[in-house]
């Protein structure tokens, strides 16, 4: 190591550190923009509570939605958790 | 059918200006009808660096609110042949504009012109959105520095989520990236990041890069866009970003700074 490389090491190469902070930011901010197309979620949430409700006495807490992104496609999933009582009225 | 291409970035003062007057300019220098628009409602600035603002009755909002006409508006460059400047309203505000009165005046240009080159204001608000609503292409200026970077992608969102073409589920509008403002020199020193270094994080294919000069200022200071300027280092790099963009093969001259002597002896 030269003489002048040690100057150069002990100040840091700011330039890479903008590209490492920048990196982490704009992930993550792209990340929430494509969340925002996802933003009828609770509502459809919340539809769907009522329908089931039609035909199953369900808490609010029994209904579990979210989206998985899976490779190039994304996954609704829905969930519904029947207690043992519940299943009984279906029958 | 022409093209249009709206000249953006988000953060202000990157040198959108300065790139819609060259780029227009290089393009009419090769000899295709160009009409270069100032979006900035409010705050006109092209007519200063193209040297035309004594030249300003009618502008763009008179345009569309019927007040006056295209003919009357376009002023026609006296250096270059098939340049035309569309003036904005030094007094309205940038509510003045609305979709439809854009949308028929740029169709009427279309008719006319092989370019129209739409000098969009700062922000990412209606007046940014109005500039790149039915553009076909888009430059994206980027100063090599974090927060242009950062308002750069999330223009690069709205291109694709409001425009035009995204609304309408069309081939989505043609993106290139325009890194101004750049010094090599800090860039070999690890003071600046490289160009290499913003185009992955943006992941926009790079048109080129136009180096921190001198000759910008002095050449706005005279009303002259850069590229009418031979001698001038930024000129150089304009008119090369002009023909890339037309389809021919430009070696990036102004990447990578010559290293000094000194430099290499010590390894840096
Ligand atoms: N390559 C360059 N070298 C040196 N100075 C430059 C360069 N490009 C632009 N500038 C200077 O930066 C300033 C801002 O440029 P310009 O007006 O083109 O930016 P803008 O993005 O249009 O700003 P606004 O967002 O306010 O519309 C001007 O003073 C201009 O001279
Ligand atoms: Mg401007």
């Amino acid at each position: 190591m030269s003489f002048f490389d040690y100057f150069l090491a002990t100040r840091k190469n700011t330039a890479t550190v903008a590209k490492e902070r920048l990196q982490i930011i704009v992930a993550h901010e792209r990340g929430q923009r494509g969340t925002a197309k996802f933003d009828y979620l609770p509502l459809l949430q919340q539809e769907l509570l009522e329908v089931v409700r039609k035909y199953v006495a369900i808490q609010d807490d029994q209904i579990k939605i979210n989206i998985e992104k899976d490779g190039s496609y994304e996954v609704l999933e829905l969930n519904i958790a029947l207690s043992e009582t519940d299943k009984k009225i279906q029958k | 059918m022409a093209n249009v291409i709206v000249v953006t970035s988000g953060k202000g003062g990157v040198g959108k200006t300065t790139t819609s007057a060259a780029f227009a300019t290089g393009l009419a220098l090769r000899g295709f009808k160009t009409v270069v628009i100032d979006f900035d409602v409010g705050l006109r600035n092209l007519d200063l660096v193209m040297g035309c603002e004594r030249r300003v009755v009618y502008d763009f909002v008179n345009v569309i609110n019927g007040e006056g006409n295209l003919n009357q508006a376009l002023i026609r460059d006296k250096r270059v042949d098939d340049l035309f400047i569309l003036p904005a309203s030094q007094t309205r505000d940038k509510d003045a504009l609305t979709l439809e009165g854009v949308e028929r005046v740029i169709q009427e240009l279309k008719q006319r012109f092989d370019f129209v080159i739409c000098d969009s204001p700062a922000g990412i608000e209606q007046g940014a959105i109005m500039a790149m609503y039915f553009a076909d292409e888009a430059v994206v200026v980027t100063n090599p520095e974090v927060s242009s970077v950062r308002d750069s992608d999330r223009i690069i969102g709205i291109l694709s989520s409001k425009t035009y073409r995204a609304v309408h589920n069309l081939e989505p509008i043609k993106e290139h990236l325009l890194i101004t403002r750049y010094a090599a020199k800090r860039v070999n020193q690890g003071e600046m990041m490289s160009a290499e270094d913003v185009q992955e994080i943006l992941a926009v294919p790079l048109l080129g890069v136009i180096p921190e000069s001198p000759s910008v200022l002095q050449a706005s200071n005279a009303g002259i866009p850069v590229t009418l300027d031979t001698h001038s280092d930024a000129g150089q790099a304009y008119l090369d970003v002009v023909a890339r963009f037309l389809g021919e093969e430009r070696p990036q001259r102004f990447i990578h700074s010559k290293r000094s002597f000194f430099s290499r002896l010590f390894g840096t």
